[in-house]
């Protein structure tokens, strides 16, 4: 993985001092409150509901052991003893003390981590497919890009004080984990279909929040060498024409949506052509330098399949069944990459423990050459681990509660920290997950229902990505009380969908019928080993919404019997 | 208001008016007066304009020429438009004095300047608080940056191309001594 060099070094160093200083100054009154809070933001401290929030920038997922195990010192020392990762990848402390985070930061810059442009109007932590350098389907590893845009995107000069919030991500890969449809620029790395040149597809204005759209493509091909200039050139027509009125309509989406996206890519390709490329662009020189630190780990020559792991498999099904769940294809023969589940029944999705911190840097050290990745569906990986470690890293994460067998299943459920923590929450979102997951808790009946993706939003902001979860929930507030808007056939993938809403709000205790009857229908409409949202595609959403509305039939039937 | 740029303070020679008439020196007028102004002739005023920040800058390249200085606003520290606007009259060949005039705040002086600004005259109320001291503290903090094509610090990436052809010159010299 990436490694400062001195540069690195001493840039994230001075960003600590700079925001010392930031502080002082606030304290002092140099600062009013408004002009401080843009300034804290871009460094991921966020005012919450009870206290300050720090949010820690795990670039594109990326974490070796040393990196986790600083952030369990820090959970220890300045939170209470847990963290909590995010759907960007990144890592939240839900309780530090604002005149602490100077020294957390100090901590952090010690491992080579930051809290830069996790939050504010500026272009946000890049974000990659999790299994980079690991997927068969992998053309090439996202991450350089990645890296180079983090770095090229750090106190950017022009593009700073943006219009809002802008977020990239990258996928290498033909299946699209990276969700980059739904983001305000989504890189997709391609070959030039003629040439076999290795370039981007670009995709612009894609995004969820209030006003959920896909994004649409504005270059079939970008060569390679090119990036940083188009980035330049896309992000200074957004600069410059972002609506700046409105901040619900200041998002790159709604630019695109408002002056059509043949417009958009005319004004952008204009601003490009006037651009002078090559004093822009990082030399390719660059790139490889950049490039070589994803060089793969030096791999075991093994054979295909472990015997070890066959055997051990079949003389233990609660193994057997967590394995089927966890383990992701790697690339390379006898090798896999795990998932493990930051969702155990009745526990806040994506909270770990510092004792789990630590266990979990532990099996990186000791199985996975170093290295850690966290998923957008606030999960953790082990990338390259080997098939015959399996049963060892079981035993050691059943032992540190990290064995929960859902990874993809219906209560691998993703929620925003919703009510429990945010300002801008109008539900709650923790709890919910936790009773779904409680309904559903039965291993047999997970496995039996297969992959369905639950994803929960506390507010309309939707950083839960209810949008795109194949079964979607919003918590709103209607006359004081909790209420919960559900859709359909959401996908955040290369399918990239927005749901379909099934009816009127309902109470948060009546959430776990709803899903109930939803995954009813599915179980008797499915084809054989159709998934979830197969069926909803195949058969619409019709039957769904006739099964969520019969709540209310049910209640007008009974009203019925009364009155009779 | 003040007036300051990467060593401190200056002295304004500016003045802003309507019109020609209106003041005996170097002027700044309105940008929807300038047209006017420069119909008229400028004769020996050195002459200044007042862009709105939503301009574009085909509107403005053709004057650029007869433009002394452009005067750029930042309504508020959070409206960026300026800095792209100022990197564009830059880019574009402007030649002449950019200003960033308005609120913005100490933290975005090193923007500024990279973005092509020459100096920037801050709101009284926001100098009232940050004075000279802090703005040139502000231009020390960060070293080096990421960005090519901006002014200001010293990029990152040409410094790493720099050391590696240096190496690389290293190490051809000691091939070339080994012969």
């Amino acid at each position: 993985m990436y490694r400062y060099d001195e540069f690195d070094e001493r840039f994230v160093r001075e960003r600590v001092a700079q925001f010392r200083d930031q502080v002082a100054r606030r304290l002092d009154g140099s600062l009013s409150d408004d002009e401080f809070k843009p300034l804290r933001l871009k460094n991921g401290v966020y005012l919450q509901l009870h206290a300050y929030m720090l949010r820690i920038a795990v670039p594109y997922g990326t974490l070796a052991s040393r990196q986790l195990r600083q952030l369990a010192l820090i959970a220890d020392r300045y939170d209470r003893g847990y963290g909590h990762f995010t759907t960007r990848q990144n890592m939240q402390f839900n309780w530090p003390k604002l005149r602490d985070v100077p020294d957390i930061l100090g901590l952090l810059a010690d491992v080579e981590m930051h809290c830069i442009q996790t939050s504010g109007n500026c272009i946000r932590n890049v974000t990659a497919d999790h299994f980079a350098g690991v997927a068969a389907d992998e053309l090439e590893d996202p991450r350089p890009t990645a890296e180079l845009i983090r770095q090229w995107s750090s106190l950017h000069p022009e593009f700073s004080y943006l219009p809002r919030k802008f977020k990239i991500a990258v996928t290498g890969a033909e299946h699209d984990r990276a969700a980059v449809k739904v983001h305000d620029i989504g890189l997709r790395i391609l070959k030039h279909p003629q040439t076999g040149e290795i370039g981007y597809e670009v995709i612009v204005g894609g995004g969820l929040g209030r006003t959920p759209l896909i994004g649409k493509v504005i270059r079939e091909f970008l060569p390679k060498d090119e990036l940083l200039a188009y980035l330049e050139a896309a992000m200074r027509v957004y600069n410059l024409e972002g609506r700046r009125d409105n901040k619900y309509k200041a998002r790159v989406k709604i630019l695109v949506h408002e002056i059509g996206v043949e417009e958009f890519r005319k004004r952008v390709e204009e601003e490009y052509a006037k651009l002078n490329g090559p004093s822009i662009n990082a030399d390719p020189a660059e790139v490889e330098r950049i490039a070589a630190y994803f060089a793969p780990p030096t791999y075991d020559k093994l054979p295909g399949d472990s015997k070890a792991y066959v055997a051990q498999r079949a003389a233990n099904t609660a193994f057997a069944q967590w394995a089927d769940a966890s383990v992701f294809k790697h690339r390379v023969p006898g090798y896999a990459a795990l998932t493990i589940s930051l969702k155990t029944i009745g526990e806040a999705p994506g909270d770990i423990t510092s004792a789990q911190m630590r266990a979990v840097a532990d099996l990186a050290e000791k199985y996975s050459f170093d290295e850690l990745r966290v998923t957008h569906m606030q999960n953790v990986v082990l990338p390259h681990v080997k098939q015959s470690d399996l049963f060892a890293i079981w035993n050691a994460l059943r032992e540190a509660g990290l064995a929960e067998a859902n990874v993809g299943l219906v209560t691998d459920i993703i929620a925003c920290p919703g009510l429990d923590y945010c300002a801008l929450a109008t539900a709650r979102s923790i709890p919910i997950a936790q009773a779904i997951a409680k309904r559903f808790q039965d291993q047999q009946r997970q496995r039996d229902i297969g992959p369905l993706g639950i994803k929960i939003s506390g507010c309309i902001n939707a950083c839960g990505h209810h949008h795109v979860g194949n079964i979607g929930i919003l918590g709103l507030e209607k006359n004081g009380v909790e209420n919960y808007q559900i859709t359909l056939g959401g996908d955040a993938t290369e399918n990239a969908a927005i749901g379909d809403r099934l009816g009127p709000g309902i109470d948060a205790d009546e959430v776990p019928d709803a899903i109930e009857r939803l995954v009813e229908v599915y179980l008797s409409q499915r084809l054989k080993d159709e998934p979830f949202i197969d069926t909803v595609r195949r058969v619409g959403v019709a039957p769904f919404k006739d099964a969520f509305l019969a709540k209310d039939s049910s209640k007008t039937q009974e009203a019925e019997h009364a009155a009779a | 208001m003040p007036l300051l740029d990467r060593s401190g303070l200056k002295v304004e020679t500016f003045a802003r008016a309507e019109n020609l008439d209106d003041a005996a020196g170097d002027i700044i007028v309105p940008w929807a007066n300038v047209q006017a102004v420069l119909d008229a002739g400028a004769g020996n005023h050195r002459l200044g304009v007042d862009i709105p920040n939503n301009i574009s800058i085909d509107e403005i390249l053709p004057l650029a020429d007869k433009l002394d200085l452009i005067s750029v606003p930042f309504p508020s520290f959070a409206d960026g438009r300026g800095f792209s606007l100022a990197k564009q009259l830059r880019d574009r060949g402007y030649r002449g004095v950019l200003r960033a005039q308005g609120k913005l705040i100490t933290d975005q002086f090193a923007y500024a300047l990279a973005c092509g600004f020459d100096e920037v005259e801050p709101a009284d109320e926001v100098f009232a608080r940050q004075p000279i001291e802090q703005w040139l503290a502000a231009l020390t903090r960060i070293t080096n940056v990421y960005q090519r094509g901006y002014d200001g610090a010293a990029n990152i990436l040409d410094q790493r191309r720099a050391a590696r052809a240096a190496k690389a010159a290293q190490g051809e010299s000691k091939e070339a001594s080994h012969v």
